[in-house]
């Protein structure tokens, strides 16, 4: 079942680099061919968000029960989606080059994305700088959930406030107004879901090889 | 509770009496920031418009309020912590140090306020908006930070840590603070900053209660 879910996503993911690459999509002005960054690009995002929100779930779970492992998880997702928010924002940059004119606009999307980068390299940060075990795991957990909380504004709020060219917001037309028309979505939801299950599998790898190693860590001391 | 709350506040504030180098310290620090921004801005006060006068005010206050909150739990005597555990709940010890925090990142903005008048020039037309907008932006700060300040004192480099984890968690409530604050510098009527001022409370309600249900975990060790 395990193994039929991640065979699944790697077919979509095959699926959605030919479709998404070869398929014909909406002429836009300015934006023409970049539209196809929709399904690389806002993909990155969707599953950075959800790999954080799993994130979270592990660290608030480790402060009611004290299970070892499920910080190790809360570290695997937030590691994971990291890496996803640098994939996005690297995508981001390169589309806003061919449509802003300049990779780094200054957009309020782009610097919200930034800040919670910052905040989650700030947890891997405070995870480096405390020796006991028990203690790091406590203190990253307390941290994961109040910065998950402090990001909810800075991601959801403020670039509803301001003025943002970004697509979707400050009035621009979104993925579903029009350019996202029945045959993009075709590609872009397989493309959200492949993603998410791929972040999702990559944790799970990073947090076997963490207990692995702790298992071997463990065997040297005895 | 309020009762041993009020205590708990009266012995902040004896410390505070009794180690005044401290409290000297962060009035020195706040001199020094805004003196810096007066030589490098003031000299050709025409380049300084109302948004830079904003955006330096929130940067100093910021930056005296995080030391200001670094030291609640930073650099105590872990004798004190013990004692503490034994007298008072983990929430009794947070609102304390909270209200505390709060009070005295007020004060530091209010007197950043009238240095920044003195040395730079005033713009608010709109002075009850504004104190309105400083004591909300300072009890969002002391919220924080206070938290922070209890995750960095557990960990080996504090100082740069509270910097580190500190800054990327208060951004939304400074950026919220500037773009308010631009509106009571340009006497705009109240109903303009509406906005903006209930955001402020709804964030400041989301950190005060996160840091309120997450603290006792931290206290814990």
């Amino acid at each position: 079942m395990k193994n039929g879910l991640k065979i699944t996503a790697i077919v979509i993911l095959i699926y959605v680099h030919i479709a998404g690459l070869l398929m014909d999509v909406p002429r836009l002005a300015i934006l023409n061919e970049t539209v196809r960054a929709l399904y690389f690009h806002v993909p990155m995002w969707f599953g950075m968000v959800l790999l954080y929100v799993a994130s979270s779930y592990y660290a608030i779970r480790y402060l009611r029960t004290q299970q070892p492992d499920d910080d190790v998880r809360a570290e695997s997702f937030a590691h994971t989606g990291t890496a996803f928010g640098l994939l996005g924002i690297f995508t981001g940059m390169l589309w806003a080059n061919y449509t802003w004119g300049s990779p780094w606009h200054g957009d309020p999307k782009q610097n919200g994305a930034a800040i919670a980068l910052l905040v989650y390299l700030a947890y891997f940060v405070l995870r480096g700088s405390v020796e006991n075990r028990e203690q790091r795991a406590r203190l990253s957990a307390v941290y994961n959930v109040f910065a998950f909380a402090a990001m909810v504004p800075l991601i959801f709020i403020i670039p509803r406030l301001t003025s943002s060219m970004h697509p979707g917001s400050g009035g621009n037309p979104g993925f579903n107004v029009y350019d996202l028309d029945s045959r993009m979505r075709f590609v872009f939801y397989p493309a959200v879901a492949g993603w998410f299950i791929v972040g999702w599998w990559m944790a799970t790898l990073r947090y076997r090889l963490k207990k692995i190693k702790e298992k071997l860590d463990e065997r040297e001391f005895a | 509770m309020t009762g041993r709350i009020l205590v708990l506040l009266h012995k902040e504030w004896l410390l505070e009496l009794r180690r005044k180098s401290v409290i000297a310290g962060l009035g020195l620090y706040l001199f020094s920031l805004v003196f810096i921004c007066y030589l490098t801005f003031a000299l050709h006060q025409q380049a300084l418009n109302k948004v830079t006068w904003a955006a330096l005010y929130w940067l100093t206050v910021l930056f005296s309020v995080v030391n200001a909150a670094a030291k609640s739990f930073i650099g105590e005597r872990s004798g004190i912590f013990l004692y503490l555990y034994t007298v008072a709940s983990a929430e009794q010890v947070l609102l304390a140090k909270l209200i505390y925090n709060t009070i005295l990142s007020c004060l530091m903005a209010l007197a950043g306020f009238v240095l920044f008048a003195v040395f730079i020039f005033n713009p608010v037309q709109d002075v009850y908006l504004f104190l309105l907008i400083v004591l909300l932006a300072c009890a969002g700060f002391a919220s924080s930070l206070t938290l922070i300040s209890g995750i960095a004192s557990k960990a080996s480099n504090s100082n740069v840590l509270m910097a580190v984890l500190g800054f990327p968690v208060v951004i939304s409530i400074l950026l919220i603070a500037i773009r308010a604050t631009r509106n009571a510098l340009d006497g705009l009527g109240r109903s303009s900053s509406t906005d903006d001022v209930l955001i402020l409370v709804a964030i400041n309600a989301i950190a005060g209660a996160m840091a309120y249900i997450l603290f006792p975990y931290i206290w814990r060790s």
